[in-house]
């Protein structure tokens, strides 16, 4: 009789293994330092048939093109949360950013320091992708320092433009394509963040560290 | 190569659609009825990657430009040819000149036409699928447009006509417990599983909305963002649940209460405004 990967709670220091329906299970770890460290491990060791790996906050589910099993399960659960010493880093991607961003002066504020404070701040911050998800090319960058995270804007814009900057929380991001958002806007990167030509199509994938570059 | 003259409601190119992109935030997309799509491609003899056109309560014409082979599978619409009555779930010539037509189906939502040598438009991404929630893939179809026949057809087709049964309009489907089942109030799976739930005006191809008993959450605390699966039974804020089908966010910030099963999506994917559907536990 199938399973579909029912578990018990457990007590180990190992990832949860949620069931997600009857082709994936749900790894629930506890911050984005776990989600890092199992999606490089199901990378590097992936599970037979394993078809797709969607990393998010803090979870990474694992699609299968078969049901998966009480073995998978119990593989996941042994997985690392910690950064393995052999996960190399990733790539740096270097976006270049003018910081004329509607909201920039409103960001200034709320982490109450100078624009051109505020602007050193985030071009010296090591962001990485975490995660993509709300749009095609779309990365949510962690990283920054605690003192930068703002809340989102109480009004989301309907159309914010395509290569805003922008952040939102922990996390930073910019827009590949004009969509509505509400982001708190700091700048402007003509970098290339999608492009169904190119391989790969997105610039921002997960495990990619990124800095951001102040240009004029 | 085949022309449209008429394009219904909602005409888009399918295939088996792009599997492996999520994590860059592209989700799967594909034939909503995947197993309609399969038969109609076997009716002509294509490769199972072949494109078919997935025509959304019928209302497409089509004009063949050479001597083509087509077959429609899915939503029984009744198929005409140069305006006489033509078999369905079976092989068809159109001549060149020949108009194929698709009426209204009278129960299921999407029909698939297949034709031998698949649509044959550029591949984005390796799928010539339209993503509705993205916008990748080639746009919905519009009266005027030249569809290329491709070259992906694959032994000469040895079925004739392939009976099977019409999508239901009550259908049961089968649910797994969702990932976050326990962020719902244990009321929530008992009303999912024993409520008569009908399908919502505003359901597309990225999901199905569906009224009935508000599904109350046990936990209200925020939900980070997800993975989603397709078949995935998620409960928004006003308790009606949606249940996605092929163009779903890759993410949601919902909980996920429950999963139909796989091979239950093609039925998901007939259902139309108006049906009853009821879910039935499976493990």
């Amino acid at each position: 009789m199938p399973d579909h990967g029912r578990v018990e709670p457990t007590a180990s220091p190992g990832p949860a293994v949620l069931p997600c329906g009857d082709r994936a299970l749900l790894v629930e770890v506890p911050d984005a330092r776990g989600v890092a460290a199992v999606r490089a491990a199901l990378e590097r060791s992936p599970l037979p048939g394993q078809c797709e790996l969607v990393p998010a906050a803090r979870t990474v589910l694992v699609v299968l093109d078969r049901p998966p099993s009480e073995l998978d399960v119990a593989v996941l659960r042994r997985l690392p949360i910690e950064s393995a010493p052999d996960d190399r880093p990733g790539p740096v991607v270097e976006l270049p950013v003018v910081f004329d961003g509607p909201d920039l002066a409103e960001v200034a504020r709320l982490t109450g320091r100078a624009v051109p404070d505020l602007v050193a701040a985030l071009t010296g911050a090591e962001l990485t992708v975490a995660f993509g998800g709300f749009a095609p090319g779309f990365g949510y960058l962690t990283g920054l320092p605690p003192e930068l995270h703002v809340p989102r804007r109480s009004t989301p814009r309907t159309r914010v433009p395509a290569g805003s900057v922008g952040l939102a929380g922990p996390f930073a991001g910019a827009y590949p394509r004009a969509s509505p958002g509400g982001w708190q806007l700091v700048g402007r990167t003509d970098a290339v963040l999608f492009d169904v030509d190119r391989d790969p199509p997105a610039l921002l994938v997960p495990g990619v560290r990124v800095r951001l570059r102040e240009v004029g | 190569m085949l022309t449209v003259l008429a394009s219904g409601l909602l005409t888009t190119v399918q295939d088996r659609g792009r599997p492996g992109w999520a994590s860059i935030g592209v989700t799967r997309s594909g034939a909503a009825d995947r197993q309609a799509a399969a038969l109609a491609n076997r009716l002509v003899g294509n490769d199972a990657a072949a494109a078919v056109l997935e025509v959304t309560v019928g209302g497409l014409q089509v004009q063949a430009g050479r001597t083509l082979l087509v077959a429609v599978s899915g939503a029984p619409a009744p198929v005409t040819v140069d305006g006489r009555a033509a078999p369905f779930d079976a092989p068809l010539t159109l001549r060149p000149g020949q108009v194929l037509g698709l009426g209204n189906p009278a129960v299921g939502l999407r029909s698939y036409l297949a034709v031998r040598g698949g649509i044959g438009v550029p591949p984005v991404l390796g799928s010539r699928s339209t993503d509705t929630l993205s916008g990748l893939g080639p746009a919905p179809l519009r009266p005027g447009d030249v569809l290329p026949v491709g070259a992906l057809a694959a032994a000469e087709p040895v079925v004739d006509v392939a009976p099977v049964g019409a999508p239901s309009s009550r259908p049961v489907l089968r649910v797994l417990p969702g990932p976050r089942r326990d962020w719902m109030a244990p009321t929530a799976w008992t009303a999912l599983t024993t409520e008569d739930w009908t399908v919502s005006p505003d359901s597309d191809r990225v999901g199905l909305r569906l009224a009935g008993p508000r599904l109350d959450r046990a936990r209200t605390d925020e939900l980070p963002s997800e993975g989603l699966v397709p078949g995935a039974v998620q409960v928004p804020p006003d308790g009606a649940p949606v249940l996605f089908l092929v163009d779903h966010p890759v993410t949601g910030g919902y909980p996920v209460l429950a999963v139909v099963t796989t091979d239950d999506l093609p039925a998901a994917a007939q259902l139309r405004p108006g049906d009853r559907v009821r879910f039935r536990p499976t493990r």
